[in-house]
C-alpha cells in the first residue's frame, strides 16, 4: 500500500522538540518515523535533531532513539541492528537520521563500513546543506555558491567554491541494495521510498533536500516551496539505485528558472550573472549525463 | 585444562567463556591475535556471537555501544593509535553507562612510529571513566576477561572496563594458562540483563544532551560508581577462587611489603622480575618489597598508602611520562601519599618507553639509588642527566 497522507499514521513520534520554525529536518524525521512505526530504533548523530530532541528531561522521541557520536551513526546502527536481533527481536527497523555534514564528511567512513558490510539498516541523510546546528558552516554538500559562515560571500570569492559531494553516487557505487533521493516538498515520493526501503533487506540510504530557513535564508513558511523548486528547476533530482541500476522517479520536460530559485535564498543573494550560468551549465551537464546512462 | 597460550590467545580464551553476543573489531598490532582467534571461535560454532568487521577503531567501539544500547554483552579489542583514534567514544561509552569490555594491548604512541610496548595509550585515557586493569601474565589474562563482565555489569557499577597487556612482553609471550570449564563460567558469571537498554515495550531516548544544572550530577554519579567497584571486584574476586581456585587480591598485588623498608611500585609484566630482585635484595639482608597496581581506576589510594605507610622510600617503575611534569602513575601515588599525610620519599623510574628493555642490573639500581637517596624526583633509566638536552 502506497504513503499518502490519507494513510499515514495518526500518532506522532518526534514532538516536543526545539526545532525552529520551518525546519525541514524535523519535517522529515517526523514523517519518516510515521512510516516505520513505534517499532523504529533512531539513531541520530550530534547535529540539529539531536540538539532540539534530547534535551534532558525534555526527550522528543515516542520510540526508542539514540544520540551517536558526530561520526558513529552507521557504526551505532550496526551494533543496534545486531543487538536486537540477538536479543531474538525481530520486528523492529534500526534507521539513522544524519544531516549533511555527519554524513558525507564525518560520517562517510563509517556509512561506507555499514554498506560494505550490507548491515540491514536504513540511512537517511537529512541535507539542509551546511552545518546549520553549530550556525551555518560550509559542508561537503553545501552547493557551489553558497554564502556560509564559513565561505563568506566577499569581492574576492563569491561563496563556496566547489560543488556539493555527491553522495547518492557514492553510495550506490558500494552496490548497495537501495539507495534514493528525496525532497521534504515532494513528501509522497519521499515517504513511498522510505516505505520501499523498510521491506527491503540490506543497507538503504535515502538522501532528502531539507531546506534550513535559517542557514538558506528564506521564510519560515517556505521551506517546502524551495524543496520542491530545487527539483523543478532541476539542481536535484528524484531517482532510485536498486538491483545495480539507476532510475530516475521524477524526469522534467522543462526546468523552471534557477535563478529564480537563487534569488529567492539569502545565501545566494550576491551571485553575478556568471556564477548563476555556471550554476545552470553544471545543472545540464549533470542531466545530460542522467538522460544518457540511467533509465 | 592446562594450555599453553600467549596472552593474546588466553585473553580470546577467557573472552570464549564470557560468550558476548557481539564482537566489533579493527585489527592493530599486538591486538590482532585477539580478534584472530575469536574469528575463528565463531567460524567453528565455538562461540555464537556477531562478529563485525568495523572499518576503524572508532566505529569498533561506536557499534560496542550500539550492541551495548540494544541490551547485549558486547566486545572490543584495541591498542596503542586505535585506542587514541577510538577516544572520543571511550567518554562516551563511560557517560552512557554501557558496561562493554575492551582489551587494550599497551603500546607506544607515534610519533616515532614504534609497535613495542608501553603504557603511555592507556595511561592517556585514565580519566576517560573506564575501568582500567593491568594483567601481569597470561592466565591473569583470561581471569580478567571473565572479571572484567561481572564487574563492569555489576547493576551498582555499569562502567565499562579497559583491561591492558603488556605488548608483545605478554600479548606474544606463551605460557601455561588453566583454562576453565564453560560450565564453570557460566557458574560465575550470570547473563548480562540491563534496564539501561533500548526497548520496544518501553521505549527510551538514550545519550541524550544534560545542561549545566544536570550534567553535573550525571558526572558526579559516574564517579560514584566507580568507586563502588571497589567492593564488587572484591566480591567478584571471591567469587572466582571459589569456582576456580585462583584468588587474586584486589586493587594491588602487594609482595613482601609487610616488612619492606623500600618498596618498588609497578603495573604490568615488569612486576615479576622486581619481585626476583626483591628476593635476592632479601638475601642481601636488604628489606626490599614490591607492590603490583592492578587497577588503575579506580584507584587504589588506601591500599598503597597503607602498604607504603611504615617504608623508608618509594620508588615507582612506569613505562609513561606525562611530558613537561612526570609520570602519570607517580603523581598518582604522589597525591595518594600527601592524602594520607605520609612524606615517604617517593621517586620516579621512567623505562621501557617504546619496548626498550627494563634490566635486572635497572632494578637493583633503583633500589640502591632509593637506598642512599641519590636518585632524582624523576629518573629516566638508561638516561644520564645532560644526555636528553
Amino acid at each position: 500500500m502506497s504513503v499518502s497522507a490519507k494513510t499515514l499514521d495518526k500518532n506522532e513520534y518526534f514532538y516536543g522538540h526545539k526545532a525552529c520554525a520551518g525546519c525541514g529536518g524535523s519535517l522529515a524525521v517526523r514523517n519518516v518515523l510515521k512510516v516505520l512505526g513505534k517499532n523504529a530504533v533512531a539513531v541520530l548523530p550530534a547535529g540539529c535533531m539531536s540538539a532540539v530532541g534530547f534535551n534532558f528531561p525534555q526527550l522528543c522521541f515516542a520510540n526508542n532513539a539514540i544520540i551517536s557520536t558526530f561520526a558513529g551513526t552507521a557504526s551505532m546502527l550496526t551494533g543496534i541492528e545486531a543487538g536486537f536481533r540477538r536479543r531474538g527481536i525481530k520486528d523492529f527497523t534500526a534507521v539513522g537520521f544524519a544531516g549533511d555534514g555527519g554524513t558525507a564528511d564525518i560520517g562517510i567512513q563509517a556509512l561506507s563500513g555499514a554498506i560494505d558490510r550490507n548491515d540491514n539498516i536504513i540511512y537517511i541523510c537529512y541535507d539542509n546543506e551546511a552545518y546549520m546546528n553549530t550556525g551555518i558552516q560550509k559542508s561537503g554538500l553545501t552547493p557551489f555558491g553558497a554564502k556560509t559562515t564559513t565561505t563568506p560571500a566577499g569581492s574576492n570569492i563569491h561563496g563556496n567554491i566547489r560543488p556539493k559531494k555527491n553522495m547518492f553516487e557514492i553510495v550506490a557505487a558500494h552496490d548497495i541494495p537501495y539507495a534514493a533521493t528525496a525532497t521534504v516538498g515532494y513528501m509522497n515520493d519521499f515517504l513511498n521510498k522510505v516505505e520501499k526501503a523498510s521491506k527491503i533487506q540490506g543497507t538503504k540510504y535515502i538522501h532528502v533536500i531539507a531546506p534550513c530557513p535559517t542557514g538558506w535564508g528564506i521564510p519560515v513558511s517556505d521551506t517546502v516551496d524551495a524543496a520542491r523548486e530545487i527539483v523543478d528547476c532541476g539542481l536535484w533530482y528524484l531517482a532510485e539505485y536498486e538491483n545495480h541500476e539507476f532510475k530516475l522517479s521524477r524526469d522534467p520536460k522543462t526546468f523552471t528558472s534557477v535563478e529564480d530559485y537563487l534569488r529567492k535564498q539569502a545565501r545566494f543573494k550576491h551571485l553575478t550573472d556568471e556564477d548563476i550560468k555556471i550554476i545552470t551549465d553544471s545543472r545540464d551537464k549533470k542531466w545530460e549525463f542522467i538522460r544518457k546512462n540511467w533509465n | 585444562m592446562e594450555k599453553f597460550l600467549s596472552g593474546d590467545e588466553a585473553f580470546a580464551e577467557g573472552i570464549r567463556l564470557a560468550c558476548p553476543d557481539v564482537i566489533s573489531a579493527y585489527p592493530i598490532t599486538p591486538q590482532t591475535i585477539v580478534v584472530e582467534k575469536l574469528s575463528e571461535m565463531v567460524e567453528d560454532g565455538s562461540l555464537d556471537a556477531e562478529f563485525i568487521h568495523v572499518e576503524s577503531e572508532h566505529s569498533a567501539l561506536s557499534c560496542a555501544m550500539g550492541a551495548s544500547a540494544a541490551g547485549v554483552r558486547a566486545f572490543t579489542a584495541t591498542s596503542s593509535q586505535g585506542l587514541l583514534y577510538m577516544a572520543e567514544c571511550l567518554y562516551y561509552a563511560s557517560g552512557g553507562r554501557f558496561p562493554i569490555v575492551m582489551m587494550n594491548a599497551n603500546r607506544s604512541t607515534a610519533l616515532p612510529w614504534n609497535i613495542y610496548g608501553d603504557q603511555r595509550d592507556s595511561l592517556s585515557q585514565l580519566d576517560s571513566g573506564w575501568i582500567q586493569a593491568y594483567a601481569e601474565n597470561a592466565q591473569e589474562s583470561l581471569d580478567l576477561a571473565l572479571m572484567s563482565y561481572y564487574i563492569a555489569e555489576h547493576k551498582t557499577v555499569s562502567t565499562p572496563f579497559m583491561v591492558n597487556l603488556d605488548g608483545f612482553i605478554l600479548t606474544h609471550t606463551y605460557e601455561q594458562v588453566d583454562v576453565p570449564t564453560p560450565e564453570q563460567a557460566k557458574n560465575f558469571l550470570p547473563p548480562y540483563e540491563t534496564e539501561n537498554k533500548l526497548d520496544l515495550e518501553n521505549p527510551k531516548n538514550m545519550a541524550f544532551s544534560a545542561g549545566p544544572d544536570t550534567n553535573y550530577i550525571f558526572k558526579y554519579k559516574e564517579h560514584a560508581a566507580m568507586f563502588r567497584a571497589i567492593p564488587v571486584i572484591k566480591e567478584a574476586e571471591q567469587k572466582f577462587a571459589e569456582i576456580f581456585g585462583r584468588q587474586y587480591s584486589g586493587l594491588i598485588d602487594a609482595y613482601k611489603a609487610e616488612d619492606a623498608e623500600y618498596i618498588l611500585i609497578t603495573l604490568g609484566s615488569i612486576a615479576g622480575l622486581c619481585r626476583e630482585i626483591t628476593d635476592k635484595l632479601r638475601e642481601d639482608g636488604i628489606k626490599a618489597g614490591v607492590i603490583r597496581i592492578r587497577y588503575m581506576r579506580p584507584f587504589p589510594a588506601e591500599e598503597i598508602t597503607k602498604a607504603v605507610s611504615h617504608a623508608k622510600a618509594v620508588a615507582v617503575l612506569e613505562k609513561d611520562i606525562s611530558f613537561g611534569n612526570e609520570g602519570t602513575v607517580f603523581t598518582n601515588i604522589c597525591s595518594a601519599l600527601q592524602g594520607a599525610g605520609l612524606t615517604v620519599p617517593a621517586y620516579n623510574f621512567i623505562g621501557g618507553l617504546g619496548g626498550r628493555n627494563i634490566s635486572h642490573q635497572n632494578i637493583i639500581e633503583i633500589f640502591e639509588k632509593i637506598q642512599s637517596g641519590t636518585a632524582n624526583r624523576v629518573n629516566f633509566i638508561g638516561i644520564e642527566e645532560g644526555e636528553n638536552s
